[in-house]
Formats: structure tokens, C-alpha cells, sequence
């Protein structure tokens, strides 16, 4: 463990090496200090665009999100023939009552916890095999794996559904080809379940990418001579990953996790072009349900009531990714 | 294992890298199908993509399925939407991208580290759980069915995003070239224009395309804020169906045309963003 410490200390400041001013740490030390008074002004002037327009599109929607969910808001208010009424609490008192919302929340909650550790499992491995094979089968992974990272969504969701269709898909012939198996004919979406298992297989295939191209550049700082002197001391292949690899590449994984479950618990065009733009019951998650509540039930105010919820709930995953990104520095 | 020590056991050595080659290529395979399996019936006839077995290899070559899929719908004028609204949205948020930028990684001032953390913050937000307020605001500002308006809500994920990356490009230019010119006598702004702007210009060329990747590949906002009229691409290819229904061949086309451009646009810049992803980290 000592010895991966060490490293833990070594590596980020590798990284940060290329940062302005090493030495010399805070940036405007130098030929701007005697302009100091009017400087302060500058960085502001030049933020300025940028936080207007960030106030405009993301600040006011995110402040009307709250306030609406603490309204009544349908098709009426939309059309101006009503204004919207204060009702305090009562969006979340029925949404939290409703047993719905917690059979959505605990889907979701699931589906985004599998489909994450998938993806983080997956991607390590594949990282680590690509350590051990030759220079042209490592190209080849790499070709496969930026073309599917760089699929559009909605292009691959319709190649899934093709793989996947009932009569003609590729996939129930190919498990047909087993022996003792007919799956010719079977419908992949007639359940909840194993809809979901697709789309989270769809989900899955186009995260991994991105793990195993960021875990692979981490796996590449890792000293040579550290899992050499671990070997020695005569830990096996799984010791070394164990207590060399995974402690250098912890903040990368923290990081990659916690983006990972963020983004697997916003998914949306997957489910909802998957299901031909109206996801049954059995296939809600957080994010369509609350779709589902503003624009179909036309409740705008209990569907911003669901998608603040959902926020609140990411805030923990949020908040433990803004703190990793301060430890290693990010944020300097 | 043994392949790590490769001057201990040479020949078992030589002999688990096979093993290992042959688990890379089943990789390959796997994470490759479904582009294959896209272009295989893209490429063939419509009547050998419904054939009880499937030809992976296909036997004959054909168009037909291009030329029908070009037929569906209003195909060249979303494309022209999406191209607008992907081009007008990377250059505004580059220009105030880039300015942001800038105060952020060489300026030190009272506020900068909250104004960091904001601009994080915010893009962690899922777009869904934006989608009712933004829906709202555009019905509002009447800008409901404009590109104008895709284009301001395109803002809200492609200007933390390019702040956050060219922040990371910036930073990597050492301070002290730009220190250097203005002991030559130039200006700060001369010498950010002469010295640093050359060297970030690859990193923006980057941020830009990637930016124009994620604009493009948008569907949500897409599909809330414009009428069945004025649609864009990605709501065009998830509408597709032909007047005999779903039929995929020409769909698979469809999304060829869709996915080639922006996978060899994403094959350019890839190297050179995924650096900068693991940093700023931001996926369409």
C-alpha cells in the first residue's frame, strides 16, 4: 500500500506540470500587478457573455423548475387563460404519495446502478486487455471502439432496434443457431424486464468506450517499476491490480463513476425512441415519467416536481465528483 | 499474466499473448457489430434484410436502399436545420466560450473559484429535468418552433462545455511565452493574439467539432421545440418509416448517411479531445 501512496502523491503533479506558472504559483504575480486596481475588472468583462447567457438559458429554467413545481401549472396557465396558483407543497405530496413514482424510482435507481457497474467492469477489463495484446489487435479494439462512441444516439438505438426486432433481427437468429434454442418470433419488448435489459445493453456498448480509452491513458502512469517490486514481493496478478493499479487509478475511476451515474440516470432518447415515443408503464424511468406527466398528462408543474426530485437526488453523486475534481486539482 | 514478464518466460509468454489476441478480437467483434450490421443492411437488398437467415456476408451491392431513404420525409431540409444550428451554436459558444476561457485559467480574481465550480455544476444537471422550464421559456419569449430558439437552448450544453474544455487547451500553453512577448514590448492582448492564439488554435479546432458533434446528435430539445415542419435530423431518423411501415434496410441507410459523416468528424478530433474529456468531461 505504502508504495502505491507514494505514487498516488507522484502523479498529479505530473499532470499539473504543463499549468501556468509553476514556480510561480498565483497567475497575476507578475508584469500585471501595478495595473492591479483596474485588472480586477477585466476577467469580469470577459465572464460577462458567458454567465448572461448561462443566466439566460440554464440560471432562469433552473429557478423556474422550482418555482413551478410549487405551482399549479397546466394546459390553461400554457395558454395564458389562467394564471398560475401558489399550492405549496401539494405537487410533492402527491407525487411522493403516489406508489408509481417510488416502483419509477427504484427501476431507475436499478437500471442505472447496473447498467454503471457493467460499464465500469467492462471497461476495466477491456482496458487491461488491451495492455496485453499485440500492436495490431489493440488498433482494431480502438477503431471499434471510437466508432461506437461516436454513434449518434438516436442511429444507434435504431441499429439496436433492428438487431432486435421480433421476425427479423439478427440476434434471435444467431441464439436460434444454439442448441435447443427458438428464439425466432421472440419479442424482446413484450416485457418490462428484458426491454430494459436492451436498452441497457445499448446504453452499455456506447459508455464503454469512453472508460476504456480514459482508464487506458491512466493505466499508462502507472510506474512499471511499482508492479515490477510487487511482483517481487510476490503478489500475483490479482495483488498487483489490487494494491498497485487500482489505488493510482482511483481518482480516474471516482471520476469516471460518478460521471457514469449522472449520465445513465438521464437517459431518455433510448427508452423513449426505443418505444416509439410512448414508453409503456413497466419501461418508465425518472426521466420519462416526468416527460410523461408534463407533456402527455400535461401537468407541468408534477412533471417539474419529478425531474427537481431526480436532481436532488443526483446532488450527492454531483457533490462527489465537484470534490474529486478539487482534490486532484482540477480546479485550480 | 505471464506476458508482463516477458524476459522470464519467453515462450509461455509468446503463447498467452495468443489467448489474449484472440479475447481482443472477440472484443472487437462485439463492440463492432452493430456498425457493421448497420452498413451490411444498408448495402444489400431490402428483400435480403428480411430473410429468415441473415447473410452476413452480403452477396450483391446496392444503392437502392440510399435512394428510398432520401425520399422519406423532408430528409435534405433537416439536415440543412441541423447544420445551421449545430454551425451557428459552435461559433457563438467558442467566441464566448473562448472569452470565459480566458478569465478563468490566466486571470486571478475574487470569485473565480465559485465561477468554476458553477460552470461544473451546472453542466452535471440532466437536459431532461430542463426540458419543462426551457419548453416554457421559449414558449414565452415566442421563439417556440425557431431555429433561434434551438440554438439558445442548444447553449445550455455546449457553452459549459466549451468553456470548460478550452480552459483545459489554455492552460496548457505555458504562461511564459505569452510573459515573454510582453517583455518584447507587445500587449496583452498582442501577445495572447500572437502567442497563445496560434498554439490553441488545434485545441479549438477540437472543441469546436466536438461542440458540432453534440449540437447535431441532439434529439430531446429537438424533438420538444420544433413542429413536425421544422424538424432536424436526429428527430427525422427517429421518425422513419416508409409507406410500408418500418422497414430497416432503407432505415439502416438513413442512418449510414446520419452516422458516417459525424463518426469520421468524431475519428479526427477524438485523440486529441479524450484528454481534455477526462478533465472537463462532457458526452453528448
Amino acid at each position: 500500500m505504502s508504495a502505491a501512496e507514494t505514487t498516488t502523491a507522484k502523479v498529479p503533479p505530473a499532470r499539473r506540470d504543463p499549468r501556468p506558472g509553476g514556480e510561480s504559483g498565483k497567475p497575476p504575480k507578475g508584469p500585471g500587478r501595478k495595473r492591479s486596481a483596474g485588472q480586477a475588472a477585466v476577467p469580469w468583462a470577459l465572464l460577462a457573455p458567458c454567465l448572461l447567457a448561462l443566466a439566460l438559458v440554464l440560471g432562469y429554467p433552473l429557478v423556474r423548475l422550482v418555482t413551478l413545481s410549487f405551482q399549479k401549472f397546466g394546459q390553461p396557465q400554457l395558454w395564458g387563460f389562467k394564471d398560475p396558483e401558489s399550492v405549496g407543497f401539494d405537487n410533492f405530496t402527491k407525487v411522493l404519495g403516489d406508489n408509481e413514482f417510488w416502483t419509477v424510482v427504484v427501476r431507475t435507481v436499478l437500471f442505472a446502478f447496473t447498467a454503471v457497474v457493467l460499464t465500469m467492469v467492462l471497461g476495466m477489463l477491456i482496458a487491461l486487455l488491451l495492455q496485453r495484446v499485440s500492436g495490431w489487435v489493440k488498433t482494431l479494439v480502438n477503431i471499434a471502439l471510437v466508432a461506437s462512441w461516436g454513434m449518434p444516439i438516436v442511429v444507434a438505438i435504431t441499429i439496436f432496434k433492428w438487431m432486435f426486432d421480433t421476425d427479423f433481427g439478427v440476434l434471435n437468429w444467431l441464439l436460434s443457431q444454439l442448441p435447443g434454442m427458438d428464439m425466432i418470433g421472440h419479442n424482446w419488448f413484450a416485457s418490462g424486464t428484458q426491454g430494459l435489459a436492451v436498452i441497457m445493453l445499448l446504453v452499455v456498448w456506447g459508455a464503454v468506450p469512453f472508460v476504456v480509452i480514459t482508464l487506458s491513458a491512466g493505466l499508462t502512469q502507472v510506474p512499471k517499476e511499482l508492479e515490477e517490486a510487487a511482483r517481487l514481493d510476490g503478489a500475483g496478478a490479482w495483488g498487483v491490480f489490487r494494491h498497485v493499479t487500482l489505488p493510482i487509478l482511483k481518482p480516474i475511476i471516482v471520476m469516471l463513476a460518478t460521471l457514469s451515474v449522472i449520465w445513465d440516470m438521464g437517459v431518455f432518447p433510448q427508452v423513449f425512441v426505443m418505444r416509439g415515443n410512448h414508453p409503456e408503464p413497466e419501461f418508465q424511468l425518472l426521466t420519462t415519467y416526468s416527460y410523461d406527466k408534463a407533456f402527455v398528462v400535461n401537468d407541468y408543474s408534477q412533471g417539474a416536481a419529478i425531474a427537481l426530485l431526480t436532481v436532488l437526488l443526483l446532488l450527492g453523486v454531483i457533490a462527489v465528483y465537484m470534490r474529486q475534481m478539487l482534490k486532484i486539482g482540477e480546479v485550480e | 499474466m505471464a506476458t508482463s514478464t516477458p524476459a522470464l518466460k519467453r515462450p509461455k509468454g509468446k503463447k498467452s499473448k495468443l489467448g489474449w489476441n484472440l479475447l481482443g478480437l472477440l472484443v472487437f467483434a462485439t463492440a463492432g457489430f452493430p456498425v457493421y450490421w448497420m452498413l451490411n443492411t444498408a448495402l444489400k437488398p431490402s428483400k435480403d434484410a428480411i430473410d429468415p437467415s441473415p447473410h452476413f456476408f452480403p452477396r450483391s451491392f446496392t444503392l437502392e436502399n440510399f435512394r428510398r431513404a432520401l425520399d422519406i420525409g423532408d430528409f435534405w431540409g433537416s439536415i440543412g436545420r441541423s447544420l445551421i444550428v449545430s454551425v451557428v451554436v459552435v461559433v457563438i459558444g467558442i467566441a464566448v466560450g473562448l472569452l470565459a476561457a480566458l478569465a478563468i485559467s490566466r486571470f486571478a480574481f475574487r470569485g473565480r473559484k465559485v465561477v468554476i465550480i458553477g460552470i461544473l455544476a451546472v453542466q452535471m444537471v440532466p437536459l431532461v429535468a430542463m426540458i419543462i422550464p426551457v419548453f416554457l421559456l421559449l414558449n414565452d419569449l415566442g421563439q417556440y418552433d425557431k431555429l433561434s430558439g434551438l440554438v439558445l437552448t442548444y447553449l445550455t450544453f455546449i457553452l459549459p462545455f466549451t468553456v470548460w474544455t478550452l480552459r483545459g487547451f489554455i492552460v496548457n500553453v505555458p504562461k511564459e511565452l505569452e510573459e515573454a512577448a510582453m517583455v518584447d514590448g507587445c500587449s496583452r492582448t498582442g501577445a495572447f493574439m500572437r502567442v497563445v492564439f496560434p498554439l490553441l488554435a488545434p485545441g479549438m479546432v477540437a472543441t469546436s467539432v466536438y461542440g458540432f458533434i453534440q449540437a447535431w446528435n441532439e434529439y430531446l430539445y429537438a424533438l420538444m421545440l420544433m413542429s413536425q415542419n421544422h424538424q432536424t435530423a436526429t428527430v427525422w431518423l427517429s421518425n422513419f418509416t416508409t409507406q410500408h411501415g418500418t422497414e430497416f434496410a432503407p432505415m439502416m441507410a438513413g442512418s449510414t448517411m446520419m452516422a458516417v459523416p459525424i463518426v469520421a468528424l468524431f475519428l479526427l478530433v477524438q485523440r486529441k479531445m479524450a484528454a481534455g474529456l477526462t478533465a472537463g468531461a462532457v458526452k453528448g
